[in-house]
């Protein structure tokens, strides 16, 4: 395998008027969890279509271990595994003749189908369900049975469009779970758009943040909780008076006081010392009961990201 | 290729049995063809059946009904169950897609001509024993087999490509079945309406007419147009292009 799965150089795709992706250029290095983040309609699907090679660039290039999506998509389709927008699953059919379908697609022979099927199944706890047709099912297994039919072929690149949308929390943190044991089993890329910043948070190595189809970071989820965010320190307590915390915001260290009721958050200018902050608040009269120092949540990180742009805007 | 159009194949007939086994009517109506076109015609004609080119070609064309329901859900109903995307995203080519949705329905309609002229060929055995066992003539029957598999062949070439323009599966079936209903029922709405001397005409030109010129003539229009609509359906397919649409 290339050390560089996905790389894209100035990739653009425009739908008449709509820039949907707007030259984009990075690279995913081979066997990581590669998440890619944006709102609604920011282009996150489009790059996966791109990716694979469904669609074609208006400008610019992008490879897929190592071919190129415009001359080689059939060779990229054929190293990779995918669940799109929508499952993709025949409703009609039972979860077994699903996989075998794309079992026989991927040229899986008979034996190979039949316990790949089996232990795909029974990792996302599907087994005993197998003979039922997925129509009736809850979206949550159908997600799993669509992630399991991804890895069906052992792709070397897996492409996730938003795996968890739709699902209620339990389901979530269920598919994520099994996402992650799978992803760690069968050693592969992923390639995965969400705009759960939790589930990013948890998944992924590396992270990219686009919006209208432009990339804003790129990353891993601790090098934009610093580079955006950089350290905080979050104070419960009483007798937060306006003074103290007026003294508190002069301090070189400090560069936003922010106040909910008896819990101060203080963000950091780099990697500030924070013994004399609590030390200032103490000779102030504030009685302090914990003191929690920290970083950024990824979702802090990416709104504060998409309020910056509109700001520019 | 043949592997994967032989498994696309596997899959659309697992869907449309699945499908019509789910119905209350779906496998009772293949049952009431087969019983139409396999013992009900034959026991009206008799043993005239084995040996009638007329009876051979109406056995022979109806199948093509059977086509038009499944070549028009190819893909308009893949896109309408949210399924084409994945299907495209696979290492299918897109020759192998194309020929395994016309292949599939080809298949469909010509093992239901076989079946109903076996079952034909029984019945007339059954229900007129005399004079030994009879069967079609060699050259009547694979003749109606040819017919058979290329009208097959030109009603999935063409549902695959009303298909491929179609966003649902229902609009696809309502265009086509305009399209069928205008080539088969035209002639016998037209023909009554003729003045009586023409028909008389046209019917002396049927009785007399020689049917292996005719069908020779037939089956060379036929692969024709099945050449160009599976060109239109070639050109028609682009992976961009279904997404998008």
């Amino acid at each position: 395998m290339t050390a560089v799965a996905i790389r894209t150089r100035n990739l653009t795709r425009t739908f008449e008027t709509v820039r949907a992706v707007d030259g984009i250029s990075f690279e995913v290095p081979s066997g990581i969890v590669f998440g890619f983040l944006g709102p609604n309609g920011s282009g996150k699907t489009t790059t996966i279509r791109l990716l694979l090679g469904l669609l074609e660039p208006t400008s610019g290039s992008a490879e897929v271990l190592g071919f190129d999506t415009a001359t080689h998509a059939d060779d990229i389709r054929q190293r990779c595994g995918a669940l799109l927008e929508h499952t993709g699953l025949y409703e009609r059919m039972t979860a077994e003749d699903n996989l075998e379908f794309y079992g026989r697609v991927w040229h899986l022979n008979a034996a190979e189908r039949q316990q790949r099927i089996h232990d795909l199944l029974d990792a996302v706890g599907l087994w005993d369900r197998r003979k039922e047709p997925v129509g009736n099912w809850s979206r949550g297994m159908k997600q799993k049975l669509a992630v399991a039919r991804a890895m069906l072929h052992r792709p070397q690149i897996i492409f996730l469009d938003e795996p968890t949308a739709g699902l209620d929390p339990i389901a979530a943190v269920a598919l994520r779970d099994e996402l992650a044991a799978l992803v760690q089993q069968q050693g592969v890329t992923v390639f995965l758009t969400t705009h759960n910043l939790a589930e990013a948070e948890k998944l992924c190595q590396q992270v990219a943040v686009i919006r209208q189809g432009q990339l804003m970071m790129i990353g891993s989820p601790d090098e934009l909780r610093l580079r955006q965010g950089g350290s905080r320190l979050e104070i419960v307590g009483r007798g937060f008076t306006e003074a103290a915390l007026s003294i508190l915001r002069q301090q070189p260290q400090v560069k936003e006081v922010t106040r909910q009721d008896q819990h101060i958050t203080i963000t950091l200018k780099d990697d500030a010392d924070t013994a004399p902050l609590v030390q200032l608040l103490v000779s102030q009269g504030v009685q302090i009961d914990e003191v929690r120092r920290g970083k950024a949540s990824l979702e802090e990180v990416f709104l504060t990201l998409m309020e910056e742009d509109k700001h520019v805007e | 290729m043949l592997n994967d159009i032989f498994t696309l194949i596997w899959k659309e007939w697992k869907e449309v049995f699945l499908q019509r086994s789910s119905g209350r009517m779906g496998l009772v109506s293949l049952l009431i063809f087969v019983g139409m076109f396999g013992i009900f015609l034959p026991l009206q004609s008799g043993v005239e059946w084995l040996v009638s080119p007329m009876s051979m070609a109406l056995a022979m064309w109806m199948p093509i009904f059977l086509v038009l329901g499944l070549v028009t859900d190819a893909f308009a109903g893949e896109r309408e169950r949210h399924t084409l995307e994945t299907l495209l995203a696979s290492r299918l080519s897109d020759t192998a897609i194309l020929f395994g949705k016309i292949g599939a329905g080809v298949a469909y309609g010509f093992t239901f001509a076989l079946v109903t002229l076996i079952v034909g060929a029984v019945t007339i055995n059954i229900a007129f024993p005399a004079g030994g066992l009879k069967f079609y003539t060699p050259a009547l029957f694979f003749g109606g087999l040819a017919f058979s598999l290329l009208t097959c062949l030109l009603m999935a070439s063409l549902g695959v490509l009303v298909s491929l323009r179609s966003p649902t599966a229902r609009v696809a079936y309502q265009k086509l079945s305009i399209v069928m209903l205008v080539i088969v029922l035209l002639p016998t709405l037209l023909l009554p309406l003729l003045p009586e001397d023409l028909q008389m005409s046209v019917q002396m030109a049927l009785q007399n007419i020689n049917w292996g010129a005719i069908m020779l003539v037939a089956a060379v229009v036929l692969i024709a147009a099945v050449a160009v609509l599976i060109g239109l359906a070639k050109a028609r397919f682009q992976r961009a292009k279904l997404i998008l649409d």
